[in-house]
């Protein structure tokens, strides 16, 4: 019969049929993945905050409104799933932790930019 | 044409990570679950997998031009898993768990009628060379198409769907045997 192939290709792919991640794993991952995040900019922190005193990465200061707004909203995907019952406290530490970070990124920016000239 | 895609502030980098991380979670569980066989080495194949993907976003981004990130990922899976058993010098020892991956997507009558059959197709896949094996895997598990799976492989397309066939015929030659 011609429909050997194919009937065969449809028993291997019921055979190799996805497979869930455990949920421990994704509790883990997500968990690993966001210190991984945190400490990435935390480790960038000190050299950063030295080179801002440069006036030269005082550009841009529009910039630092729209990166800071992405930057309250993107780091934290992962870590917001988490912390699925946010309290008005932690909406205050956001803020704060959004500005931080829109500080660290248009330096980062900036950097990069004169970096590149 | 300007470079956009070079050098994206972190917190939008780190946004794209996170829906890649959630829309290929369970591709890169899947493709590990098979090429290794056990769900420990799984989940430490998986957990790995999205650590050094991270550390290569950006790069991985700059260098796709727009490609789906996919193919890289399982890429990475691949090295990992063949890291893994060279540094075990093994193949993989024990059968894949069938009755853990059959009940994930099967329903009751499926599991009494094919379950030996389906049996025996995971049992073969095991048998086959690693290269024909994970091209299954891709094609069959994950739904990858040949040009990904040519991309995850480092393989051109044509080569991509000879290795494909091939496995398909070695494969029904093994389970009816």
């Amino acid at each position: 019969m011609t429909e050997a192939v194919p009937n065969f290709e449809g028993l291997l792919r019921e055979a190799l049929a996805p497979v869930e991640p455990p949920a421990d794993l994704v509790e883990r991952l997500e968990s690993t993945l966001t210190s991984i995040t945190e400490l990435a900019a935390d480790e960038l922190e000190a050299w950063e905050l030295s080179a801002m005193r440069d006036p030269r990465n005082w550009v841009r200061p529009a910039t630092a409104l729209v990166v800071g707004g992405s930057a309250g909203a993107a780091l934290v995907l992962l870590r917001a799933r988490r912390r699925a019952h946010g309290s008005s406290l932690a909406g205050l530490d956001g803020v704060r932790d959004a500005a931080e970070r829109a500080l660290r990124d248009l330096e980062r920016e900036a950097r990069r930019l004169l970096g590149d000239r | 044409m300007s470079e956009q895609v070079s050098h994206k502030p972190k917190a939008q980098l780190d946004a794209e990570f996170s829906e890649l991380y959630r829309t290929h979670l369970r591709d890169v569980y899947s493709y590990a679950y098979y090429r290794v066989g056990d769900h420990h080495d799984a989940e430490d194949l998986t957990e790995q997998t999205f650590l050094q993907a991270y550390r290569h976003f950006e790069r991985a981004q700059r260098e796709s031009n727009g490609r789906p990130l996919r193919p890289w990922l399982i890429r990475i899976a691949h090295n990992l898993a063949a890291n893994l058993y060279r540094d075990r010098s093994r193949k993989p020892v024990a059968p894949i768990d069938d009755t853990t991956a059959l009940t994930a997507a099967h329903t009751t009558e499926q599991l009494v009628e094919g379950r030996d059959e389906l049996s025996r197709v995971l049992d073969g896949v095991q048998l086959l060379p690693d290269d024909r094996r994970e091209a299954l895997i891709m094609r069959f598990a994950l739904g990858m198409d040949n040009r990904e799976i040519a991309r995850a492989l480092g393989r051109s397309d044509g080569a991509t769907k000879v290795l494909i066939h091939r496995a398909i015929k070695q494969l029904e030659e093994i389970v009816h045997d």
